[in-house]
């Protein structure tokens, strides 16, 4: 039983020992070490924020993209890059609204969907106008895909798309641009050309500091009839379906592919004259994105811990040549070669997580001011407990690493020559 | 039937150790037979260059012999291994230096303490340890001293503690008066001898002659034999007599 746990007993004993010298070494020189140190504490600090900081922006950019919703599906046009469809006219490639019909039946995965169509006008009322304001044809299922309900007065009706009347929704950014009353309901605004009345108030768009730029918040919404009807069936038109869960997500895109070229009437040879797009996918591009960005910058920012370990290496090697004579003392009073060796290399790898240490407070520190930086949206920048333990994992191994060869030098160091040193 | 001072505590056999400078094969050592028994008070003489050094080494196992036995406390010591002699040189052999060696920046119990971690003692047991050392070399009172605060006495006395503070078998001392004056040079030597009346088992290298007349037993070397082991009266005779033939007057 004393053979079995003599061994590990021994191996604790030495570790003791050695850390015991080492810390009371670091201590002796403070100066010394502190100055020794700054190398690693520079590059844990510049490692850990730096991951932080990218942290913060993916947190930042996933909040992002699940307030746009995870459950979307965008219906879009798309010329094909080969087949015959390749260099075909926009009249065979666009969208119609009679293609979507049936939708609902045919795909049991897809919860809703909407058409949707887009352009630019100038919004008057009275004197004041909005210069280019973003005008939405949308179903009224639009509400419930995007999540933003009317907050007053009503959504459309049958009969406003039945008869593809003239009325229209706002948000309250338009509604106070043009100098409205807090109730604008029945009031009349000019959308191009045309007059419509405002039947509703939308929900303001979860403002998102990523793609605020995107769409600007000056919305309005007619009847997407309507729209129709106004704009030609030359213009851009898409559609955004809804699946029932998110899981039923790649369900939902292959009933609405296989529906989409049934109703297209592509042959079994073409590709797809239109595209689907789920924000998981872009999601998941920017994740890769992500990835390597890190990477990347924890190596670059690695180099510093390599410098700092070159500085721990070479005071070290300065520590084994002016205690010399004191290695000799230790030897001659019966330090084995295994205990110096174990002494200098605790003590660098001591310096090394000390300086970790350091470094880990400072960035902090920098994480925080990181931050507080105005419009870089890192406010949710943190250092992960990965990084921490990645950034110290690492300066462990650089004392390891840069401490083995002073102190094998000292373990080798025949006593005899080493009491006669200088 | 061996009592406690006859027990043979060093054992040289036919001890030879060469170095080699370049193509030339230097013999420090030629041929040493030697017997050292406990409670032995031994003074090792002679010029530079006898080889006394080289020997003290080798008795300190700080150095390993080209041929021939060693034995001490009757384990042979020639076929063990970096780690093995680090061990004996722990727990069998303490050394005191010319110049001290002690750890500038570490107080005298420290220093003392310095050995005990190497024999893997506890922190209480080193503590009480060299507190105990300290005091029978009388410096009860410099504990928490560091070396710079300390005289040359005090600091070799912190150095003989440390020396014995594993309880060694035998004291290797390696011109332990030599930095030292004359007054002080007394007290340590006083030191020595009390040691001895305990039991410690000394040996002591030297080239003055008032400092080996302490010791019981003399031995000198000339180009790495002993050319004499007597014991201090007999060698004391010899060397009044050698005077007189040479009309010379002693050193």
């Amino acid at each position: 039983m004393k053979a079995v746990l003599g061994i590990p007993l021994a191996f604790l004993k030495l570790f003791y020992q050695s850390v015991y010298l080492a810390l009371g070494q670091i201590w002796a020189n403070k100066a010394r070490s502190v100055l020794t140190t700054t190398g690693i504490v520079i590059g844990v600090a510049s490692v850990t924020s730096v991951i932080a900081a990218l942290t913060g922006l993916k947190a930042n950019v996933l909040s992002n993209f699940e307030s746009l919703g995870t459950n979307k599906i965008f219906i879009s046009p798309h010329w094909p890059r080969e087949g015959r469809f390749k260099n075909a006219s926009w009249r065979l490639i666009r969208f119609r609204p009679e293609v979507f019909e049936g939708l609902r039946d045919r795909c049991p995965s897809i919860d809703d969907y909407t058409l949707m169509t887009e352009r630019s006008e100038t919004v008057h009322y009275g004197v004041y106008d909005i210069d280019s304001a973003r005008i939405y044809g949308i179903n009224p299922s639009w509400h419930r895909i995007e999540n933003r309900s009317v907050i007053m007065g009503r959504p459309f009706t049958l009969m406003d798309e039945e008869n593809g009347w003239q009325v229209c929704l706002i948000t309250p950014k338009v509604r106070d641009e043009l100098r409205m009353d807090r109730n604008c309901i029945g009031k009349r605004i000019v959308v191009g050309q045309r007059s419509f009345t405002i039947v509703g108030v939308v929900e303001q768009r979860v403002e998102s500091s990523m793609f605020g730029g995107m769409g600007s918040s000056q919305e309005v919404f007619i009847p997407f009839p309507t729209a129709w009807k106004l704009w030609g069936p030359w213009t851009w038109m898409y559609a955004i379906a809804s699946c029932r869960k998110p899981e039923l997500s790649a369900e939902a895109q292959a009933e609405l592919r296989f529906f989409l070229r049934r109703a297209r009437r592509l042959g079994p040879g073409d590709p797809d004259t239109f595209r689907l797009e789920v924000i998981e996918e872009y999601l998941r591009q920017f994740n890769t994105v992500a990835q390597t960005t890190t990477a990347i910058a924890g190596g670059v920012v690695g180099i510093s811990l390599l410098v700092g370990g070159i500085g721990i290496m070479n005071i070290m090697l300065v520590s084994v040549s002016e205690r010399t004579r004191e290695i000799g003392l230790r030897k001659a009073v019966g330090a084995r070669p295994s205990a110096i060796l174990f002494q200098f290399l605790v003590e660098s790898v001591v310096l090394c997580l000390f300086g970790g240490l350091i470094g880990a407070g400072f960035g902090q520190a920098l994480t925080g001011l990181i931050a507080k930086i105005p419009n870089a949206s890192l406010d949710k920048a943190y250092i992960p407990l990965w990084a921490l333990g990645l950034s110290f994992g690492f300066a462990a191994a650089t004392g390891v690493f840069f401490g083995m060869f002073p102190a094998i030098k000292a373990a080798r160091l025949d006593p005899i020559e080493a009491l006669r040193h200088e | 039937m061996p009592t406690p001072h006859n027990k043979v505590v060093i054992r040289l056999d036919n001890v030879t150790r060469v170095y080699k400078v370049g193509v030339e094969r230097i013999h420090a050592l030629d041929g040493i037979n030697l017997e050292l028994r406990q409670n032995e008070y031994v003074a090792v003489m002679g010029p530079s260059g006898s080889g006394k050094s080289t020997l003290m080494n080798l008795l300190g196992c700080l150095d390993r012999c080209t041929s021939g036995v060693y034995e001490l406390d009757g384990y042979d010591t020639t076929r063990l291994g970096a780690g093995g002699l680090a061990h004996i040189r722990n727990t069998r052999i303490g050394f005191v230096f010319q110049s001290f060696e002690l750890m500038g920046r570490s107080s005298a119990l420290k220093n003392v303490e310095m050995p005990l971690i190497y024999s893997r003692d506890g922190w209480w047991s080193r503590h009480k340890r060299a507190r105990h050392m300290l005091e029978r070399v009388g410096l009860g009172d410099r504990v928490k001293h560091r070396p710079n605060q300390l005289s040359g006495g005090e600091k070799q006395r912190v150095a003989i503690a440390r020396a014995l503070v594993c309880n060694p078998s035998i004291l290797l001392a390696d011109e332990p008066t030599g930095n030292l004056d004359s007054k002080t040079s007394e007290d340590i030597l006083a030191l020595f001898d009390q040691l001895h009346t305990e039991g410690q088992t000394i040996v002591l290298v030297t080239h003055e002659e008032s400092v080996a007349r302490h010791a019981k037993r003399v031995i000198r070397m000339m180009d790495g034999r002993i050319f004499s082991d007597l014991s201090s009266e007999e060698d004391q005779a010899r060397r009044a007599a050698m005077a007189e033939h040479f009309g010379e007057v002693s050193k």
